[in-house]
């Protein structure tokens, strides 16, 4: 260890200021001492001169301006990886919670740097979830980074839970796959009912956890993540190995990033998010994908849930213009009662359109996927003016519209938690619901694959 | 490169913002180099003998104490030969060479490499001992690809005698080739490139009158709202509404000689996208890879913020210097609203008073002079060339009001805007046709009547009304139903359907779709004003909507798009006749039959 410095010249919040430092580098790790005793961890996030602002891990709680002892690393925050991370439970700066030790020759940086761009290899392989709203409509790219957008009290944990349970890679053997959970703010029980989906579906020896709890310390939570994508990304492309990053909740952690941009009294930029909450957000996204020189994959499910359900909020907003996609959850189909209730027409997957037709899924996949999505999109025209005027009084095209709204809810979103449908299935269940509305509405659909599939 | 030792060293560290004392030898907008690993920096103030500067790596791992180098030059970037089909960071450095290092991630503290210097070029030299040049003359030549010739040009503000040129061949970029003595005695050694600060618009002799369109093979553009070489656009959109798909589209296929895309703080897939596609991708006017004319500038969301603010102004220089050797040049810059976002992260870190939203105070002025770079001009040369700017703004919550979209609207002509209710329909591309705009109709109009057309600009005018019609009515159809309305405002939407699903929409997948021809899209306009007159006409005569509408006609019509490629576009005239004697024998039928007949027909 090199130089131990005594005194603090103040503590506020998360944050503890020191000067008189000989030596510091920005990003660096400090231990903390307190009283002898207590070790705690820190990591230097400004330097001005010899004065140093550290973020203390584990809360400041029990630091006085004396009591404590701070020695710099000289090295970023670093975590030691194995093989043998599978199936173990870390806390957000990577320390072992399971009641066991871990050790590993090797220490890895958590900042991550930036993929380059000529290194990547553009994803293509599609990843059958079982679920239709997913599979059809929104497809989910191996390599993709594809957020599920929720509400309070919505079903998200299960859509993602069944995901774990139902994901199949095409082609591909399932020996070298893994989940990479990263709990952040949430509460006790949800972590529970996620290790407990891992156990029932038999993947628990394959899941790495990095848990922060909604009263664990919010620096911590800003590490959370980070940890997690080393630990995802040392695997992926070390071991290629095919990983599921599940992070949960992506608005926990950026109320975290508040808070502590707050204490250290930075500009405010909306809503009291950080100006570079952008950016911060992207370091995590952006480390989904596949690169060349590697077999593996890191497929990214971000779930965030949007205050007061509002999706113009900075969480959801910012996450929307950095992932590929989104999977957005509606209230509306939840309250009729519908799982998944995913509201397909705002949701989306851009990479699907690589992923699917011909060589990937089938042939008529992208036309019938159109095609679904524009007469759902009138069926809410039809559903607004029903309402004012009657259903009565709708003319007859729009009534088989109507219907056809009603088969696509009951049909084909309408599966339940525990039904694990292939790709076939699922188009064949599209080609079944269109048949509600004439074939002459099917102008999305190529006229060789009306012929090939249509089923009336 | 010529680094003097300055005693400047770090004070302050805060992310990409870096202070240095005794620093009184720094330049305003200097490039530096900090500490061991020689990080590239830009100075952004100077007071007293503190200096603030801007760092484009990651910072993490600086110490405070260690030295800030200073290289004596504005931040620049080398122009030459081997920038074409490349992919770049924010700073002109090759992202292909930095990934043969063998890492798939980008490291920090690789210095200032730029274009390759080693790589031969056959040059042909244009010009003997005894020559007078003048600033922007050329005097060698390089094929850089199949598809652009470059041209080396005398530097702005240098001119002189030819002393000695060399023979052509085979040399790299850093051998000289000629040189020059000025008035001055001075003596000026031309290489195989030139270098330029990155923030300074290169000179031209003129600027000249906007009058010719950047045709982009997409209908909505070209028919509706057109672009123009030289001019500027936006393309505004919240997430999901399909920007990149539109600028792709657009580097794809418009008709510029040249592409620079700037991958502004987007996603690192959407780049390796375009490096996997583009190669593949034939250019329909040349017949040779897309990538010959293609220049990538990337700066994915993770990557140093300070890079993404330099991303805009390499890109721009980049275009500036081949427009000068007299090309048409196309800049997409993907996302604008990423670049003000850096300047506002930068700007907060550097403690500067917030305007609106958090925005520093002079983002609409730097949003100006980057918009007022695109020109169609006469170069130093005495060459026409033109750089059109398309910028896509990604507005928070997708609502325009915000300020990056506003300050845009006001120094941009063509506005695109993209609308979530479109996207959420899979109407593509989701340009809403009732807030966008073009200020270049009337400029161009002369051109359409000249090459395409004489009632081309007629019948876009008749088509919008015909759109705008259908909007006022579909808020009675809300309220109401459609049953309610008399036939001949039921035949404005059935026709405006067409012209939705028919012409507006475009399948950038589709082979005879991806792109057409102002030709196709003139042909095309007329068949749908066709059917509207002559439908129109049977409407007048009191025959019902339910005759008038033909399934199979109609069906026939929205699948054109498909079905008629550009080789047999005489089926669209087959098809305007087909319409015809289809209304005039539903005609003939309605005034045999008389009376009634008439009420048959209403029946049915």
């Amino acid at each position: 260890m090199k130089l131990k410095y005594l005194k603090l010249d103040k503590i506020d919040g998360p944050l503890i200021v020191l000067s008189g430092v000989k030596q510091a580098s920005y990003d660096e790790m400090v231990d903390i001492v307190v009283e002898n005793k207590l070790h705690k961890k820190g990591r230097v996030v400004q330097i001005n001169r010899d004065r140093v602002v550290i973020q203390v891990f584990e809360g400041t709680s029990g630091i006085s301006l004396n009591n404590s002892s701070v020695a710099f690393s000289g090295t970023p925050m670093r975590i030691p990886l194995s093989k043998e991370v599978l199936g173990r439970v870390f806390n957000g700066i990577g320390d072992p919670i399971d009641q066991a030790e871990f050790y590993a020759d090797e220490k890895f940086d958590i900042g991550g740097r930036p993929i380059n761009p000529v290194a990547r290899k553009y994803p293509r392989d599609y990843i059958q979830t079982g679920i239709s709203s997913i599979d059809g409509l929104t497809t989910l790219i191996r390599g993709q980074k594809l957020p599920i957008f929720s509400g309070d009290g919505l079903p998200h944990n299960d859509v993602a839970a069944q995901i774990v349970k139902q994901a199949k890679i095409s082609g591909d053997d399932t020996s070298n796959f893994a989940i990479v959970f990263a709990a952040m703010g949430i509460k006790h029980d949800e972590a529970e009912f996620f290790r407990k989906q891992f156990e029932l579906s038999g993947v628990l020896n394959k899941v790495v956890m990095f848990v922060n709890l909604a009263d664990d310390p919010i620096v911590e939570r800003i590490t959370t993540p980070r940890c997690a994508l080393t630990a995802a990304e040392y695997l992926a492309f070390e071991h290629d190995m095919h990983i599921l990053v599940i992070m949960t909740n992506m608005t926990s952690y950026a109320e975290a990033l508040r808070e502590i941009s707050s204490a250290r009294e930075e500009v405010p930029s909306r809503k009291g998010y950080p100006g570079y909450l952008y950016s911060d957000l992207a370091s995590l996204y952006e480390r989904a994908g596949m690169i060349k020189n590697s077999k593996g994959s890191i497929t990214q499910i971000p779930i965030l849930t949007m205050p007061n359900d509002d999706i113009a909020h900075p969480v959801p907003d910012l996450t929307g213009f950095i992932t590929e996609g989104q999977i957005i959850l509606s209230r509306e189909l939840f309250q009729k009662n519908i799982y998944p209730p995913v509201n397909i027409l705002p949701s989306l997957s851009r990479l699907m359109k690589d992923g699917i037709g011909e060589g990937y899924t089938r042939d008529d996949h992208p036309d019938v996927a159109n095609q679904v999505f524009s007469a759902y999109t009138h069926v809410q025209e039809v559903r607004a003016l029903a309402q004012v005027i009657g259903e009565e009084d709708i003319s007859d095209l729009d009534k088989k519209y109507l219907e056809f709204g009603r088969l696509f809810e009951s049909k084909l979103l309408n599966q339940g938690f525990d039904a694990n449908r292939s790709i076939e299935e699922t188009l064949n269940i599209m080609w079944e619901i269109l048949v509600a509305i004439p074939k002459g509405e099917l102008t999305r659909i190529k006229p060789e694959l009306i012929d090939k599939y249509y089923k009336g | 490169m010529s680094s003097e030792i300055s005693n400047a060293k770090i004070i302050f560290i805060n992310g990409p913002v870096v202070k240095a004392e005794n620093a009184e030898s720094l330049k305003m907008r200097e490039m530096v180099l900090i500490g061991r690993k020689k990080l590239i920096g830009e100075v952004v103030s100077v007071e007293n003998e503190n200096a603030t500067i801007q760092v484009y790596e990651e910072t993490s791992g600086l110490e405070w104490g260690e030295e800030v180098i200073s290289t004596g030059k504005a931040l620049s970037v080398k122009l030459g030969p081997g920038i074409l089909s490349n992919i770049f960071d924010g700073i002109e450095r090759p992202l292909e060479r930095i990934s043969e290092t063998g890492s798939a991630f980008i490291p920090e503290g690789i210095g200032l490499i730029s274009i390759d210097m080693d790589k031969l070029w056959d040059a042909h030299i244009t010009v003997k001992t005894g020559d007078y040049l003048e600033e922007g003359s050329v005097y060698a030549t390089v094929q850089e690809t199949s598809m652009i010739l470059h041209k080396l040009m005398v530097p702005p503000k240098a001119r002189g005698k030819v002393v000695f040129a060399e023979k052509d061949g085979s040399y790299n970029i850093e051998h000289t080739v000629v040189r020059l003595v000025n008035e001055d005695g001075d003596e000026i050694p031309l290489r195989l490139y030139q270098e330029w600060p990155v923030r300074t618009a290169r000179p031209v002799k003129s600027k000249k009158a906007i009058e010719k369109p950047l045709v982009t093979g997409q209908r909505v553009i070209d028919t509706f709202f057109p672009l123009a070489k030289g001019g500027t656009a936006a393309i505004p959109g919240g997430f999901g509404t399909g920007k990149t798909i539109t600028q792709h589209q657009l580097a794809k296929w418009s008709d510029a000689d040249m592409i620079v895309y700037i991958g502004c703080g987007e996603r690192g897939n959407e780049m390796t996208e375009v490096l996997e596609d583009f190669p593949k991708i034939i250019d329909p006017r040349s017949n040779k890879s897309l990538m010959e004319r293609t220049v990538l500038i990337a700066n994915t969301s993770n990557m140093p913020v300070a890079a993404r603010e330099a991303s805009i102004y390499t890109g721009i220089t980049i275009a500036e210097y081949y427009r000068d050797m007299g090309y048409h040049i196309a800049i997409m810059a993907d996302s604008t609203s990423r670049w003000a976002e850096a300047l506002r992260e930068i700007s907060g870190r550097l403690e500067e008073m917030p305007a609106e939203e958090g925005y520093p105070a002079y983002l609409p002025s730097r949003l100006a002079q980057f918009y007022e770079r695109a020109a169609y001009v006469e170069t130093l040369g005495s060459e026409e060339g033109s750089i059109t700017i398309i910028g896509a703004v990604s507005p928070a919550g997708g609502d325009f009001s915000e300020p990056v979209t506003q300050n845009t609207k006001r120094v941009v002509s063509t506005f695109l805007a993209l609308d979530k209710a479109l996207a959420y329909a899979r109407h593509y591309p989701a340009i809403n046709w009732h807030n966008s705009y073009s200020g270049y109709v009337s400029v161009l109009k002369e051109w359409y009547e000249e090459n395409i057309a004489e009632n081309m600009m007629e019948l876009r005018a008749k088509m919008l009304s015909i759109l705008q019609e259908e909007r006022k009515l579909l808020e009675i159809v809300k309220l109401v139903g459609e049953d309610i309305l008399p036939d001949d405002q039921r035949l404005i939407l059935e026709i405006s359907k067409v012209i939705k699903v028919g012409y507006l929409q475009q399948n950038a997948y589709h082979k005879d779709d991806a792109n057409v021809s102002l030709n196709k899209q003139y042909k095309m306009l007329t068949v749908i004003d066709t059917l509207y007159e002559a439908a129109n006409k049977c409407i007048k005569e009191g025959m019902p909507i339910s005759k008038i509408k033909n399934e199979d006609l109609f069906y026939k019509i929205i699948t054109m798009k498909y079905k008629v490629s550009e080789e047999n576009l005489e089926l669209l005239e087959q098809l305007m006749k087909e319409i015809t004697e289809y209304y005039s024998s539903l005609e003939r039928t309605y005034k045999k039959g008389g009376a009634q007949n008439e009420a048959e027909i209403s029946e049915a």
